[in-house]
């Protein structure tokens, strides 16, 4: 029929885009988890894309528009560090600095002592875990 | 399992389709903006199984369900999703029943003619109603 060639082919008429078999994976890469019922395989993959629009989106507003018409990884890891919500992601959407600044933190450890594991994170970076 | 490292990332064509529907015309995506995302997502996915996880354990359940990942969504701050998901989901389980009975109905007509309109992702869909058929005595129908 034409209707069903329609839902095959057309990825927006689709009620979900991103692969379950592909998420089911990630998910079972937890190894707490040992088994997921089809309905929570459905639901995270939805709310996978949901997220992807949000974090999408949120930045493109947020960012500190450097470019107009465009979302760049700046946009992003800026909204890591101020919004709260995408404060999960901060570790893997660091921001960017100089190397030559880079270098001056790594001497300011060393003369401080050992700070411990901390490279990428900023001592300056306060801590508001309070919930 | 051996999982490599390509195994946990989302495919780049699927993320880059949903970025660039859900930003106005013409808006550039970097390359490097796009892979952070994808990342990012996939970030998501072990978060929220991680939270759903810990109220299936809370509930005595071995098995994840939908009400998991609902109550997951909420304790992570996305209680934005939880309307439109359970609107998804209303749709999803009346089509995966009406995939069960057209099955029932056809059986092997239906599955060649399937099998040959099959994409990539479709070819999910199959390996999920052979998953769905194992998984259904997990399956709880209360949530």
């Amino acid at each position: 029929g034409g209707k069903m060639a329609a839902r095959l082919s057309g990825g927006e008429n689709r009620l979900v885009s991103l692969p379950l078999s592909r998420i089911r994976v990630i998910m079972k890469s937890s190894p707490e988890v040992s088994s997921i019922n089809q309905d929570a395989l459905f639901l995270t993959a939805k709310a996978t894309e949901l997220f992807v629009q949000y974090l999408a989106t949120y930045s493109y507003k947020h960012g500190r528009g450097k470019e107009k018409n465009a979302l760049t990884y700046s946009d992003l890891s800026h909204t890591a560090e101020e919004c709260e919500t995408f404060q999960f992601l901060a570790d893997i959407l660091p921001k960017k600095i100089l190397a030559s600044k880079y270098l001056k933190m790594l001497e300011k450890e060393k003369r401080d002592g050992e700070v411990g594991e901390d490279d990428e994170e900023d001592e300056e970076e306060e801590d508001e875990d309070e919930t | 399992m051996a999982e490599r490292p390509e195994d946990l990332n989302l495919p780049n064509a699927v993320i880059t389709r949903i970025i660039k529907e859900a930003l106005p015309d013409g808006v550039n995506i970097s390359k490097e903006a796009r892979s952070a995302i994808s990342r990012a997502a996939s970030v998501f996915v072990l978060y929220a199984t991680s939270c759903a996880n810990n109220f299936a354990v809370k509930g005595k359940r071995k098995t994840l369900n939908a009400g998991d990942v609902l109550s997951a969504m909420e304790e992570m701050e996305f209680q934005r999703f939880v309307a439109p998901l359970k609107e998804s989901l209303e749709v999803y389980r009346r089509e995966q029943k009406g995939k069960k009975e057209a099955r029932k109905d056809k059986d092997k007509k239906a599955d060649s003619e399937e099998q040959d309109k099959s994409r990539e992702e479709e070819n999910d869909d199959d390996d999920e109603r052979m998953e769905e058929e194992e998984q259904n005595d997990e399956e709880e129908v209360d949530n």
